[in-house]
């Protein structure tokens, strides 16, 4: 489980440029990490491919945390 | 009537990450052009390119470039390498022109930028991962990445420049159009202040094969890459693709000398013309070159025993040199003896849609310091005339008036001139 965390914490750190330390679960990508609108699209991509699932657009709404992504993920891909 | 002066400028060019190692570079007589190192060349008949050196390791060093003075990682990884030229060149002319040391009004300063192809790089590699990944794998950053305007916009959003925010696209033209509407856009009282410039950066497969598949590109050279943009030579084949970016800042003189700006020159006119002949090649007669060039001494209110220098469109084609020169020769008869024209394109390659912001920079330079660039790689010329093309070497001569030239593909034509500045210059 905090292998998924590790690697999203990785894909964000990338993304947003942001410090590996700042990328806590409740962290959230708009308000704490710096990401805008199109940072956000980006991020649910990168997690699609990296952790081979769908995240279909009202849930990818609704991933508003570092936590909010590690849950959808962990609850959602293939072991 | 409202003037405009340049009061800074800036550049990334295959010769240097800014405009001082370039124009010393250009000066020395030096080449950019190597083979193409950005990506595999062993299928492409043209193999030749002026890059822009890169350097990621140091900073603010002259004669390479460094994206990452200017932006963070994380933004290169959203913008096309046009976007990082065009913006680095920019902001090296806002620097040196001082406009953001001085409290001015934001809404009357704009910005224009001019580009052929714009993103053609991430066009390409949007293109594969959709075709092997599926749509929904392109990024969001695609798009606005690409845009040719986007250059202009991060300008205007770094520098919170509100005033008119413009892009002109007419391929090898694009670059002077850019600097034409700058100044029109001042000269009808729309602006105070126009940053404007051209960016290029299309050295990526789809880009050296479209190009060569129009037999446009010198392909007879790659064994000695420095040797293959050679205008005016018996040899030429084509030209060299060069890639980087040049910008300057367009002001209205008044606003120039009340805030105590340097001024490196006057832009004094231009002339515009369409061939309306051919998508590639120019008119035979060099009709629309001769017409443009009219249109600008005309324009500029000068006579033509008063150029100094004419800065070339001159590509290295075998028949476009040609073209070109006739119809120098015809709108400035009979003073041809004394005219002195270059192609800096001999060195840098061609800019496409930058070319011609680059190559005014150049003219500007040329007056600033009574220096006028050589045309290297002219060991034979093929051509029977009586103008100084400059072979080899550079020369110092007194530089008043300079204009520059630029062509398009569908024949579109534009040609600039610039002067030393003089108080009293009334016209």
């Amino acid at each position: 489980m905090s292998d998924t965390l590790e690697k999203v914490q990785a894909i964000v750190v990338e993304h947003l440029g942001v410090e590996n330390d700042k990328v806590t679960e409740p962290a959230s990508f708009i308000e704490d990490l710096g990401a805008d609108s199109l940072d956000t699209v980006e991020l649910v991509m990168a997690f699609e491919e990296e952790f081979g699932i769908e995240i279909p657009d009202d849930a990818a709404e609704s991933i508003q945390t570092v936590g909010d992504a590690v849950n959808f993920i962990n609850s959602n891909k293939s072991s | 009537m409202r003037r405009v002066v340049v009061t800074g400028i800036g550049a990334v060019t295959p010769l240097g990450g800014d405009i001082s190692s370039s124009w010393k570079n250009l000066i020395e007589g030096k080449s950019g052009a190597t083979l193409i190192s950005k990506f595999d060349i062993e299928d492409f008949q043209a193999k030749v390119a002026c890059e822009v050196p890169i350097d990621q390791e140091n900073h603010k060093i002259n004669d390479r470039f460094n994206p990452n003075d200017w932006f963070s990682d994380k933004d290169l990884r959203k913008i096309d390498n046009f976007i990082i030229f065009g913006v680095a060149a920019a902001e090296m002319a806002i620097l040196d022109s001082g406009i953001n040391n001085c409290s001015l009004n934001k809404n009357n300063i704009g910005v224009g930028v001019g580009s052929g192809v714009g993103g053609l790089p991430s066009i390409e590699k949007a293109s594969l991962t959709l075709k092997e990944k599926g749509p929904k794998r392109v990024s969001p950053f695609f798009i606005p990445g690409a845009l040719i305007n986007l250059v202009a916009g991060h300008i205007s959003i770094r520098n919170e420049l509100k005033g008119p925010n413009l892009a002109s696209v007419t391929a090898c033209s694009s670059g002077t159009h850019s600097i034409i509407e700058g100044a029109e856009t001042i000269k009808r009282n729309k602006a105070d202040v126009m940053i404007v410039g051209g960016a290029e950066s299309a050295i990526c497969p789809v880009g050296i094969a479209g190009f060569a598949a129009c037999k446009a590109l010198s392909t007879n050279f790659n064994d000695s890459p420095e040797k293959a943009s050679r205008p005016y030579d018996n040899l030429r084949d084509g030209f060299v693709m060069g890639e980087g970016a040049g910008f300057i800042v367009l002001e209205e003189l008044n606003h120039a000398l009340e805030r105590g700006a340097k001024i490196y020159s006057e832009f004094k006119g231009y002339g515009v013309s369409g061939d309306a002949h051919h998508i590639t090649s120019p008119a035979e007669d060099g009709d629309g070159a001769y017409r443009s060039i009219i249109m600008a001494i005309k324009d500029s209110n000068l006579a033509v025993d008063e150029f100094s220098y004419i800065n070339a469109h001159g590509t290295s084609t075998p028949k476009g040199d040609e073209i070109e020169l006739r119809a120098v020769e015809k709108a400035f008869s009979p003073n041809i003896e004394s005219i002195t024209m270059s192609s800096t394109k001999s060195s840098i390659g061609h800019l496409l849609g930058a070319a011609g912001a680059v190559e005014a920079i150049f003219s500007i330079l040329a007056i600033k310091n009574n220096v006028i660039p050589a045309t290297i790689n002219l060991d034979d010329l093929s051509i029977d005339t009586k103008i100084n093309l400059v072979p080899h070497n550079s020369i110092n001569k007194n530089v008043e008036v300079v204009l520059s030239n630029s062509f398009g593909f569908g024949g579109t034509n534009a040609s600039v001139v610039f002067s030393s500045y003089k108080e009293n210059n009334g016209s």
